[in-house]
């Protein structure tokens, strides 16, 4: 742990031959950028200044760069996330069919707003645009799953599923 | 009913193995098509009248041809399974039901193109889709259907899945070339087409899931029958993914000339609980708004072209009576607000200033010269961008004030 409580970013020997493997899959090897950002998160959590600086050496990129991509894409996360990250989309046809009921309860029962975490770390909520499962709205995705239909009830079933 | 072609499989239990994918037919197309010249293929997928299905509507076999010709170096196919577009989801279906429909049809079109590398850039949200369709290449290498010397044709083809970190723009089709090569996704200046400059500076075609699923159905059962089961201008099926208001949503693969009106009531079961219908999105969120009344149209390309919308990505979104117009637009023009690149100043300063009007309005603070601002935005702005993304954010805009002014005045007027 540094000064601001960060985890050292540094891959062990495995992943870093995952590393060379990604950036040996495409014609340019800085293509392997994204897959390796999303190593560095599955690994480390989130994707810190500090892991963007690594990055960077990783692939003789400037830090800028890497912080550009970062910070363009939603799914890479520069602060510490839940265990679990719950997003409801808000689009369209989930917002007709009541995205907003789900959001609401969902905020009530985890004392949170959008964005943010509860306090003993377990969930992360999030607002989102179209998930692209719109037959099945009002829907989340939770970690990798898509849920969708949502009531109240399945609501809470879901979050009793959380660990 | 109509056959089903695409999505024939998408009952059976297995339906994404290998095992089953051939039991039912597939990759004979590829035997065939191995057998044929490349420049045949691209032949007959221009005589098949198919066109994009990711939401340009562009002819598929015409954009191969612009390839140059006798290129000494790589040539790229690039699958775009970045399927973001609002209201859409057949893409997700097609990646977990059929993954191999689409590797067959990769292996052709590659081949007709002339690409021994192929990438297929799936969302980031869309995990389950990624494990099925990637377990579906692996499955496809260990029977020698990708690698080296496909069913000793001499044929080579490598496909390498490739994962988005979450940005609708990666969906345009310059946009994912830059993500693809570790960039941020901005969307770059046509000409060059990627045809000609594309990933990685070499000529590359960027093709829709879809599109490339139709491609070993058009070489097993020839070009003519598949234009005859569309319009004169568009051949085949396509997969409409209808929502909202409906009693059956759901992906509904039918012929292209099926009317929006047929779509809604007699496959997706009509407007539930006796409620009547109000509007309708046809092609996808960037689509301009249909009313009740103008649902007598035919759902192809140039059928909602000349209805003063468009075919997009076949997202069909169906509102009733209840649903207030300017709330839905706040939601939309909110979307676009979030998902500009932010690369050109119209693009990214319109969608921001229209999402704070629509929300003013909703919050009964909107001012009387708020609809004329927004139309006049809207209006300059359009065609002055990169790429096509504010384009279909005109749509809603000009769509859901023209035709549903009286909502917004009388929000404006409390
Ligand atoms: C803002 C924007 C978003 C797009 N999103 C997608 C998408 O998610 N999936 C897709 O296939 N095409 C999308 N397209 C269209 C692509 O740019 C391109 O036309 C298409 O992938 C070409 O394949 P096709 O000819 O097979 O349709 C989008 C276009 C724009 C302007
Ligand atoms: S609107 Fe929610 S999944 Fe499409």
């Amino acid at each position: 742990m540094n000064a601001r409580g960060a985890v050292k970013v540094e891959f062990t020997p495995e992943q870093l031959v995952e590393v060379r493997r990604l950036q040996g899959l495409y014609p340019d090897r800085r293509a392997a950028l994204l897959p390796v950002l999303q190593l560095v998160q599955d690994v480390f959590g989130h994707i810190s200044l500090e892991a963007e600086e690594y990055v960077a050496g990783l692939f003789d990129l400037s830090p800028a760069h890497v912080h550009e991509v970062v910070t363009f894409y939603t799914l890479f996360f520069r602060e510490p996330k839940g265990r679990h990250v719950i997003s409801v989309c808000h689009n369209l046809t989930c917002h007709l069919l009541g995205a907003q009921q789900v959001l609401t309860h969902l905020k009530k029962r985890l004392g949170v707003e959008v964005g943010g975490t509860t306090p003993d770390g377990r969930v992360t909520l999030l607002s989102v645009e179209c998930l692209c499962a719109c037959e099945i709205a009002p829907m989340l995705q939770v970690d990798d799953r898509y849920e969708g239909n949502l009531s109240g009830e399945k609501v809470d079933r879901i979050l009793d599923g959380l660990a | 009913m109509a056959e089903k072609i695409l999505t024939r499989n998408f009952h059976l239990p297995g339906s994404h193995t290998l095992a089953l994918y051939r039991e039912t037919g597939g990759y004979a197309g590829l035997e065939k098509a191995l057998a044929m010249k490349p420049a045949e293929i691209t032949e007959a997928v221009k005589r098949s009248n198919l066109r994009g299905l990711g939401g340009a509507g562009f002819p598929t076999g015409v954009k191969w041809g612009f390839l140059p010709k006798g290129h000494p170096g790589p040539i790229y196919l690039v699958i775009n399974a970045d399927e973001g577009e609002p209201g859409t989801f057949k893409d997700r279906y097609l990646l977990e039901k059929d993954p191999h429909a689409l590797l067959e049809g990769m292996i052709i079109s590659a081949y007709a193109i002339g690409a021994h590398v192929a990438f297929v850039y799936i969302r980031g949200e869309y995990v389950q889709p990624w494990r099925i369709f990637s377990r579906a290449v692996a499955e496809a290498y260990e029977a020698g259907l990708l690698g080296k010397n496909i069913g000793s044709s001499g044929f080579d083809l490598d496909v390498i899945v490739h994962r988005g970190a979450g940005a609708y723009i990666c969906g345009e089709e310059t946009g994912l070339i830059s993500s693809l090569e570790g960039k941020k996704g901005w969307p770059k200046l046509k000409p060059p087409f990627p045809a000609i400059r594309g990933a990685f500076g070499a000529p590359t075609i960027v093709n829709n899931v879809e599109t490339i699923c139709h491609v070993p159905h058009i070489v097993r059962r020839g070009a003519e029958w598949f234009a005859s089961l569309g319009t004169k201008t568009q051949g085949g099926t396509r997969l409409y993914s209808v929502s909202g208001h409906v009693e059956r949503p759901g992906v509904y693969e039918l012929p292209v000339s099926v009317t929006l009106r047929e779509l809604v009531y007699e496959h997706a079961g009509g407007v539930p609980h006796g409620k009547r219908l109000k509007a309708v999105v046809p092609g996808g969120s960037s689509a301009a708004l249909l009313t009740a009344d103008e649902i007598d149209v035919t759902l192809d390309v140039d059928g909602l072209r000349n209805a003063g919308t468009m075919a997009g990505s076949a997202g069909v979104i169906v509102m009733d009576e209840t649903v207030s117009i300017p709330e839905a637009l706040m939601v939309v023009a909110r979307f676009y607000a979030h998902e500009s690149c932010g690369q050109c100043t119209p693009c990214r300063e319109s969608t921001g200033w229209i999402y704070k009007m629509t929300r003013r309005i909703i919050e009964g603070r909107g001012r009387k010269e708020d609809l004329d601002t927004i139309l006049d935005v809207a209006r300059r702005g359009a065609g002055t961008t990169i790429c096509a993304f504010f384009d279909g954010a005109v749509g809603p805009y000009i769509s859901y004030i023209e035709k549903f002014r009286h909502e917004f005045e009388a929000l404006i007027s409390k």
